[in-house]
């Protein structure tokens, strides 16, 4: 393992040297940021009483997962390729941009993946010995500017958001890492594509089902029950309704994904 | 023509839990309540109702039991005796291989036909996803979650999916009356091969 890990290094020092020119990569910005944790107030609040999330310290990767990773992944994970994945994984457009099972097209490889099912991210993150950020971690650090951790009352910047996301959906993916990094030093959180969270399927359970005997009104009322805060962070709430509307084999021409892991305290 | 027919039935068993549509393909290791490692496929084989509870809940879970067992009596005795009932538990921290167990206990649930089960957080969210199961957990630590019992087939693919709760569905029933009428065409074709 130490050997392997090792030997990556070495490829990782490499890699860094050969696309330092085309990409504005360097050691000073690592892979996968570590983010402090915190006390956030989420527009997806815990619960009807509960204003506050306490976000725990963890990484997240500074880009999302680019078309060239997840074929590399694909490689080693051939039960994941678009002629072999299992329907109950992934829907029929899963990497249907791609031109053959493990060739994801040259103008595809720095792009972010896209067309992947929930699953198919979790065994991407799961393999690098990782997992999909929680929806409150997102959150959390898509609410940085570059300047500032939680930019959220800034005017200027909400209304850049907003004009990311009217533009959205048009043209080609751009390649992933064009965006300025924000305040975590994360980058392309708005304006590129959706992204899973590991808790996708339960962001909007209603608050109060346990009282509630019937099970209709569950599933199909509860998700007008919730309470949603902050209204006025609209592109957060579109996002929201974005990932509550997919399933978990779903996938969409603008649904990638990055991972996170967590950061055990005292090392 | 029987033996064709045999041998055609003889694959469909091969193909088993590799056909595309099973949720057998997540690879889970669940303990029943016994402390017995399990994969998703303990049973294999027979048409299964299964669903996402925690021990500790105190309204919607018991009544999910509840409707498993009306379910179970509502069908006719050669169903019932071939039916089996597997219950997942989203909550691994509480609900402990003891807890399981004397929850099992507690509401008499026979434990030849009756699976409680635990299994890891991963898993957990996994086997959720494939049952379109939402849940959420709650800062007092319990669980929001919907109630949604699924009727899986031999093969472990979903064949229908109830939010009834409280009583049997006559909807589940039929769909549990279709997926049970082949096994026993299977018998009935099985046996003058076999002598």
């Amino acid at each position: 393992m130490k050997k392997l890990m090792r030997h990556r290094r070495y490829l990782a020092a490499l890699a860094l040297m050969l696309v330092s020119l085309g990409h504005a990569e360097s050691p000073d910005t690592p892979a996968a940021p570590a983010i402090p944790g915190g006390s956030f107030e989420s527009v997806l609040p815990p619960a009807p009483s509960v204003k506050n999330v306490r976000i725990q310290p963890f990484r997240l990767d500074r880009t999302p997962v680019t078309n060239e990773q997840f074929a590399t992944f694909l490689r080693t994970h051939p039960q994941w390729r678009r002629d072999r994945v299992a329907k109950v994984f992934a829907d029929e457009q899963y990497l249907s941009h791609w031109q053959a099972p493990l060739d994801p097209g040259q103008e595809n490889l720095r792009r972010p993946v896209v067309h992947v099912s929930w699953f198919a991210a979790t065994a991407y993150c799961e393999a690098q010995g990782a997992r999909l950020p929680r929806w409150h971690e997102w959150e959390y650090v898509a609410a940085a500017s570059d300047r500032q951790r939680d930019a959220r009352n800034d005017p200027a910047w909400r209304q850049q958001i907003l004009s990311w996301y009217s533009r959205s959906g048009r043209g080609p993916l751009p390649a992933v890492g064009g965006t300025t990094a924000n305040a975590f030093g994360i980058q392309d959180l708005h304006g590129v594509i959706w992204e899973w969270v590991e808790d996708a399927g339960g962001m909007l359970v209603s608050s109060d089902n346990r009282e509630q005997s019937s099970a209709d009104v569950m599933r199909f009322c509860g998700e007008g029950a919730l309470t949603m805060e902050q209204k006025e962070n609209y592109a957060t709430l579109m996002r929201i309704a974005m990932l509550s509307s997919m399933k978990a084999r779903y996938t969409s021409a603008t649904m990638g994904f990055r991972c996170a892991s967590d950061v055990r305290t005292g090392s | 023509m029987k033996r064709l027919l045999f041998a055609l039935l003889l694959l469909a068993t091969v193909v088993r839990a590799d056909t595309a549509g099973s949720i057998y393909q997540v690879a889970a290791a669940l303990a029943d309540q016994s402390g017995v490692l399990r994969r998703m496929d303990v049973y294999q084989g027979h048409p299964v109702l299964v669903t996402m509870f925690y021990g500790s809940c105190p309204m919607a879970c018991p009544l999910l039991i509840d409707t498993l067992r009306a379910t179970e009596r509502a069908a006719p005795a050669s169903e019932r005796s071939q039916l089996r009932l597997l219950l997942i538990s989203i909550d691994p921290e509480r609900d402990t291989v003891a807890n399981l167990k004397a929850l099992g206990e507690s509401r008499k649930l026979d434990p030849t036909r009756w699976t409680l089960a635990r299994t890891d957080a991963a898993s957990v969210r996994k086997i959720a996803a494939v049952l379109g199961i939402q849940y959420r957990k709650l800062p007092d630590g319990g669980y929001n979650h919907s109630s949604i019992v699924t009727l899986l087939d031999a093969n472990g693919e979903i064949q229908y999916q109830s939010s009834v709760l409280g009583k049997a569905d006559p909807e589940l029933l039929t769909a549990l009356d279709r997926i049970t009428q082949p096994a026993r065409a299977q018998r009935q074709v099985a046996e003058p091969s076999v002598r």
